[in-house]
């Protein structure tokens, strides 16, 4: 299986993790600052800020979208227990 | 017991129910006294609103008081301050039988809706701070107070006549018929225990909400539990105030964050390794680290220290498979106050299993603290290579807590690898 890096830049902490890993499995993991609460789309807690390689990211789901919509979210922004990692990136809290 | 209702003021009656018998709320209050679900009638020119109902038992005090005050057909508005089902029960009878009334709830309780009244094409407005609804010669004005105590909740102004409808903030488990500040028994500490319990946990959103509740001119803070205070209103809001700020000046400077490590020992190995660590994480700059014996103390008195700190470490022998109970009483006590993102971490000596860290280490994750570090398991006593190690977890700790980490780059395999010790 392919492993992409993601990089938590708030703590400084790279994971190599295998493609279609949740971020929020990552980010639970190593302690990573961002803040998490159902983990299921519903509570938008575990916004995040994309820095780079957003297209790396599987595509948010319609749920996602409404929701990111209603916490008022930037176009960089998406949710940690809802992206996939399929290729490299950078995400810090939002 | 009549039941019926009275007057707050010429426009607005409480509605609620009272509920003495009562003896425990949510399972984690003890309610001595019982309690009341205080729901309110606004009359304006141009209609009624209602503003919170009660729990489902209590529906026929609630309908009768309501019939006293006001026909369905009149009742333009129904406001929920909070969603929860002591102040929700009585809603889905009310929609029936006031079909024509507008349902009006907080932003964040869009989310939730749904759910608590199952049904799928629930029609409501949803409102934020600074929205208004109009009865003609009077008007309701919204404060979004989100987490007091759940995501949903929010606050309504009585503008013309400077009431506010607080919900559960500024209530208390304290049933007495007499209703107001000044003629009930004494429900001091009723009220203060109602706030430990309920509101310290979100100790920053009650800053935030008094920021907005403060600037009000306030006659009478009508809540959704216990006495109505109408006698020195703004005495609640600074005692809120008080309770929510800090108790003596923190001498920590601004630049500094503060590192709390509690340990327990029976044979002193966990103590040798607190030490270290404790002077490991002293040699990064801007840390200020203290060592607290759980034996010597106990989770209440903690517990004030821990909603202060930056960062907590928690050592533990492992006695009988398992961490030792002062630190799992510590660790429960955090559910009184907000732990969320704060640094954590665990260590602790063993003979020859060693699962005492790993589930201090889980169930801190679970409390959703930041654990960026796997904690020191030493086997028996440590040697002065295991002390370096120590060293250098305190070390590792203070760095991320002060933000100053080198960067690492880490297999997702290990991460895993490392959580699998736990079972061998
Ligand atoms: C009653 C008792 C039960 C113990 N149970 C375990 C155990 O289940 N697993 C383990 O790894 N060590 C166990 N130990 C060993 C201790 O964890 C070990 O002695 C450790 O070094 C004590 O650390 P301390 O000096 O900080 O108290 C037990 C010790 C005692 C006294
Ligand atoms: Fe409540
Ligand atoms: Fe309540």
């Amino acid at each position: 299986m392919p492993k992409y890096n993601i990089t938590f830049a708030d703590i400084k902490t790279t994971v190599a993790v295998p493609r279609g890993t949740r971020i929020v499995e990552v980010a639970e993991k190593i302690g990573a600052s961002i803040p998490f609460g159902c983990k299921e789309n519903d509570c938008g807690d575990c916004m995040v800020d994309v820095l780079e390689g957003a297209a790396n990211l599987s595509v948010p789901s319609p749920l996602e979208i409404d929701l990111l919509k209603q916490k008022f979210a930037k176009p960089n922004n998406r949710l940690a227990c809802q992206a996939m990692v399929l290729g490299d990136v950078t995400v810090k809290p939002a | 017991m009549t039941k019926s209702p009275v007057w707050l003021s010429e426009r607005v009656q409480w509605i609620g129910a009272l509920d003495p018998d009562m003896r425990s709320f949510d399972i984690i209050l003890k309610t001595p006294n019982g309690t009341t679900y205080n729901a309110y009638a606004v009359r304006g020119s141009d209609g009624v609103a209602v503003v919170d109902t009660v729990k489902a038992e209590c529906a026929d005090q609630f309908f009768e008081r309501l019939e006293a005050v006001a026909r369905y057909d009149e009742i333009k508005v129904i406001i929920l301050n909070h969603l929860e089902p002591d102040h929700t029960g009585a809603l889905p009878e009310l929609m029936r039988r006031a079909p024509q009334a507008k349902l009006y709830i907080s932003q964040s309780a869009q989310l939730m809706i749904k759910a608590l009244l199952n049904q799928q094409d629930v029609e409501f407005t949803s409102v934020g701070t600074g929205d208004t609804i109009s009865l003609g010669d009077r008007t309701l004005k919204f404060l979004h107070t989100p987490y007091l105590h759940w995501p949903d909740t929010q606050c309504t102004y009585l503008e013309e006549e400077c009431i506010l409808f607080s919900g559960d903030v500024f209530g208390c488990h304290f049933c007495d018929e007499r209703l107001f500040n000044d003629k009930v028994g004494d429900f001091r500490f009723a009220f203060e225990y109602y706030y430990a319990h309920i509101m310290r946990p979100f100790r920053e959103h009650v800053i935030n909400a008094l920021q907005l509740i403060e600037p009000l001119p306030i006659n009478i803070i009508a809540p959704t539990h216990g006495p109505i205070l109408r006698d020195k209103p703004t005495s609640y809001i600074q005692r809120y105030r008080d309770l929510s700020g800090q108790g003596l000046q923190s001498e920590v400077n601004a630049d500094e964050k503060t590192l709390l490590i509690f340990y327990i020992s029976a044979y002193g190995s966990t103590t040798q390794m607190a030490r270290m660590i404790r002077d490991g994480a002293e040699q990064v700059a801007g840390v200020r680290a203290s060592l607290y014996d759980m034996e010597g103390g106990d989770s209440d008195l903690f517990v004030d220290l821990v909603e202060d700190a930056d960062g907590i470490l928690i050592g533990s022998p492992t006695i009988n498979g398992d961490a030792v109970k002062p630190a799992w009483d510590l660790v429960s006590s955090f559910a009184k106050i907000n732990v969320k993102g704060k640094l954590a971490g665990a260590f602790g000596s063993f003979g020859w299993s060693g699962e005492a860290v790993r589930m201090l280490e889980d169930r801190m994750r679970g409390l959703k603290m930041r654990l960026p570090l796997d904690g020191v398991r030493i086997k028996l006593i440590p040697s002065l290579d295991e002390l370096e190690q120590c060293r250098k977890y305190g070390q590792e700790a203070g760095e991320h807590l002060m933000g100053v980490n080198a960067p690492r780059v880490i297999d997702m395999a290990t991460l895993l690898a490392s959580r699998k010790e736990l079972i061998n």
